[in-house]
C-alpha cells in the first residue's frame, strides 16, 4: 500500500468483475497476501493478531451473553447466576468472556512493551502509536464498565471508587459525578448506562483498530533492529511468512487461554464478586481487576497536598498522568537509535521499568497502609521519572552500539555467529527456494 | 482593481461567521438532551427526604439509613466521645470547615457545629468516605470515630477527617428532630 502499486490480478471472471467495481479483494490481498513484512520479526510481533483475534471473542462471545443478561439492579446478579447454572453452554461462554478480557489485557501489555522495547513509536509511526494508546484508553472504560455487570460487591464498589476520581476535579466534579452516575450514588441507572455503553465501546475499538491498521500499513512495520526496510531483501510476504507465524502465536496464545478458562476459570477474579451488591456495607479490601493494579497503586500512593491540590485531586492527577505519558513517549524519548538492542543502558532502563510496572501491580493489590505506602511512592517516582528524566536524556548520553547496515546483514551476521544453526535458511534473498 | 475595492471584512464574510455560528449553536441545542438525559431523573431526585424513628437509640447506639442511594448514620453519642470530640482544637484539623448542611459554608469544624444546638449528642451524617465514596466502619481507628477500610481514612468521633487521604470532613445533610425520637433528613 505504501508504494502505491498492487500486484493483484483476479484469476476468476467475477473477480475482475468485483475489481472493477468494488476492489475489496484487493485491498485484501495488498493488505493480508502481498504486503511485505521486514524478515527478522519475532514472536512478539505477533500480538497484534492475538488481539485482533481476542477483540473479535470478546465481540461474539458478549453478543450472545447480552441474550441472556438483564441490566437492572435487581435482576443482574441472578441473571448471570442463570448464565452460569441455566443457559446451555452460557458458563463456557462467560468464563471465555470474564477471562478473555485478562488476556486480551496480557497481550496488549506485551504488545506496548514489545513498542517500548523497540522503538516502535518513533518518527514516522508516532501516530500509530497514538492511536494505539487510544485503544488502550477504550479497552480500560470498556473492561470497567464490563466488571461492573455482574453487579456484585467489586462491581459496585469498584464502580464508586472510580466514579469517585471525577469529583475530586474542582468546581464541576460533583455535577461530572452525577452524571456518570445519573443519581447521587451508583444504582440502576448506572448499571443501565454501563450496559449500554460496555456494548457499545468495543465496535469503536474496532474503528480505531481500522485506523491503526492503515496507520501501520502506510509506514510499515518497524523490526527487531530497528532499521528500516531498505531492499527487497529485506522483506517476506505476509502469507505464508507472517501469517503462519501469527497462527502458531495465536495457538499458544489461545493454549494458556483456554488453560484457564477450563482449570482456573475464577483465578483472576475476585470471589467478593460473587456476593451480590450492598450499597451499606463496603468490601474490607476493594481491588480493581488485576490489570488496573498498577494505576490503582499510583492513585493511592498520594496521601499528601501538594502545594494548592489536596491529596485526593493529586492522586486523580498521578494516575491519569501515568497514563498520558505514555502518549508523548514518541517526544520524550531522544534517541535516533530505535531498537533497545543496540541501546545498552536504555535496555537496561526498560527492564528495570518493567520490574517497576509489575511492582506497582503488586503494590496495588496489597492494602494501603504501613511500608505498603511508601514503596509505592517510590515506584511511582521511577515511574514518572522513567518517562520524564530517562527517555530524555539517555537519548542525548548514551552512545549507542553500531548499527547493522541493513535488516538483511543484521540476519546474516546473527546466523552466521550462531554457531551453524541453520545457514541454509538465511539466504541473501530469502524467497528463493535454494 | 474595482473587484478588489470592497471593504474587509465585507458581507460575506459577515454571513459566514453568522452561518457558522448559527450552525454551532444549533448542533449545541441538539446535543444537550442526550447529555441532558444522564442527570439524575425524576423519580431519583424524589426520593429527597426520610423520616426516622430514633427512640430506640440509647447513647452508644447508632443505625443506619439509606438516604439518596447513600448510607446516613445516626449516631448517639457517649459521653466519653463528645468530650473527646470537644478536646480537639481547631488547628489538629486537615478540614477546618464543619460541612454541614443546615450551618453556612464557612463554619469552622467544632465539635457544636457537627451537631444540632441542644441536640451534641448526636451525630447525623452521611456515612461516606470524602475520598472515594467507600462506606466507613464505625468506632474504629486511632481516634474511635470511623475507617475507611478502602485507602485508610481516619475519622474522630465528630466524622472530622484525621489522617489518610480523604480531603474533608463527612459531610452532615439537611435534618432536623421533629420531635424527641424523629428526625428528617433531607
Amino acid at each position: 500500500m505504501s508504494e502505491g502499486h498492487s500486484t493483484y490480478t483476479p484469476k476468476t471472471g467475477i473477480g475482475r468483475w468485483f475489481d472493477a467495481r468494488m476492489p475489496l479483494p484487493r485491498l485484501v490481498y495488498d493488505s493480508f497476501v502481498a504486503y511485505p513484512v521486514p524478515r527478522n520479526l519475532n514472536y512478539a510481533w505477533t500480538f497484534g493478531g492475538i488481539l485482533a483475534l481476542m477483540l473479535t471473542a470478546q465481540m461474539l462471545t458478549g453478543i450472545v451473553l447480552a441474550m441472556h443478561y438483564a441490566a437492572d439492579s435487581t435482576l443482574a446478579f441472578d441473571s448471570v447466576e442463570k448464565i452460569m447454572r441455566d443457559v446451555n453452554s452460557g458458563w463456557l461462554l462467560r468464563y471465555m468472556h470474564s477471562n478473555g478480557a485478562s488476556f486480551f489485557f496480557v497481550a496488549v501489555y506485551i504488545h506496548i512493551f514489545r513498542g517500548l522495547y523497540y522503538g516502535s513509536y518513533k518518527a514516522p509511526r508516532e501516530l500509530l502509536w497514538i492511536l494505539g494508546c487510544i485503544i488502550y484508553l477504550l479497552m480500560m472504560a470498556t473492561g470497567f464498565m464490563g466488571y461492573v455487570l455482574p453487579w456484585g460487591q467489586m462491581s459496585f464498589w469498584g464502580a464508586t471508587v472510580i466514579t469517585g476520581f471525577f469529583s475530586a476535579i474542582p468546581l464541576v466534579g460533583e455535577w461530572i459525578q452525577q452524571l456518570l452516575l445519573g443519581g447521587f450514588a451508583v444504582d440502576n441507572p448506572t448499571l443501565n448506562r454501563f450496559f449500554s455503553l460496555h456494548y457499545l465501546l468495543p465496535f469503536m475499538i474496532a474503528g480505531v483498530v481500522v485506523l491503526h491498521i492503515w496507520a501501520l500499513h502506510v509506514v510499515g512495520q518497524s523490526n527487531p533492529t530497528g532499521i528500516e526496510v531498505k531492499s527487497k531483501t529485506d522483506t517476506v510476504a505476509f502469507t505464508p511468512y507472517a501469517t503462519i507465524k501469527d497462527a502458531f502465536g495465536m495457538l499458544v496464545f489461545l493454549f494458556i487461554f483456554a488453560y484457564f478458562v477450563f482449570y482456573l476459570p475464577n483465578f483472576l477474579g475476585h470471589p467478593d464478586n460473587y456476593v451480590v451488591a450492598d450499597p451499606l456495607k463496603t468490601p474490607a479490601h476493594i481491588v480493581p481487576e488485576w490489570y488496573f493494579l498498577p494505576f490503582y497503586a499510583i492513585l493511592r500512593a498520594i496521601t499528601f497536598n501538594i502545594g494548592p491540590i489536596n491529596s485526593k485531586l493529586g492522586g486523580v492527577l498521578a494516575m491519569f498522568g501515568s497514563i498520558a505519558m505514555l502518549f508523548l513517549v514518541p517526544w520524550l524519548d531522544t534517541s535516533k537509535v530505535r531498537s533497545a538492542v543496540y541501546r545498552p543502558w536504555y535496555k537496561l532502563f526498560f527492564w528495570l521499568f518493567v520490574i517497576d510496572a509489575v511492582l506497582l501491580g503488586w503494590l496495588g493489590s496489597q492494602p494501603a497502609e504501613g511500608s505498603y505506602v511508601f514503596m509505592a511512592q517510590m515506584a511511582t517516582l521511577f515511574y514518572f521519572a522513567f518517562f520524564l528524566v530517562v527517555l530524555p536524556v539517555l537519548g542525548l548520553i548514551e552512545t549507542p552500539r553500531r548499527l547493522p547496515n541493513s535488516i538483511t546483514e543484521a540476519v546474516l551476521e546473527k546466523n552466521k555467529g550462531g554457531g551453524g544453526g541453520h545457514p541454509a535458511r538465511a539466504t541473501a534473498a530469502p524467497e528463493t527456494k535454494s | 482593481m474595482s473587484a478588489t475595492d470592497i471593504q474587509d471584512p465585507n458581507r460575506r464574510d459577515f454571513l459566514y461567521v453568522a452561518t457558522g455560528m448559527a450552525a454551532v449553536v444549533g448542533a449545541g441545542a441538539v446535543a444537550w438532551p442526550f447529555i441532558d438525559q444522564m442527570r439524575p431523573d425524576a423519580s431519583t431526585l424524589a426520593l429527597a427526604s426520610v423520616e426516622v424513628d430514633v427512640s430506640s437509640l440509647t447513647p452508644g447506639m447508632s443505625l443506619v439509613v439509606k438516604w439518596r442511594g447513600k448510607p446516613v448514620v445516626v449516631r448517639n453519642r457517649t459521653e466519653q466521645e463528645m468530650k473527646d470530640g470537644e478536646a480537639v482544637s481547631l488547628a489538629e484539623l486537615k478540614d477546618p470547615l464543619a460541612r454541614n448542611a443546615n450551618l453556612p459554608a464557612d463554619a469552622p469544624a467544632t465539635d457544636a457545629n457537627r451537631t444540632m444546638p441542644g441536640k451534641e449528642a448526636w451525630i447525623v451524617m452521611v456515612q461516606v468516605c470524602t475520598h472515594l465514596g467507600c462506606i466507613p466502619l464505625g468506632q474504629e481507628g486511632e481516634f474511635g470515630g470511623w475507617f475507611c477500610p478502602c485507602h485508610g481514612s481516619v475519622y474522630d468521633t465528630s466524622g472530622r477527617v484525621r489522617g489518610g487521604p480523604a480531603p474533608e470532613n463527612m459531610s452532615v445533610p439537611v435534618f432536623q428532630f421533629i420531635s424527641d425520637t424523629k428526625i428528617r433528613i433531607g
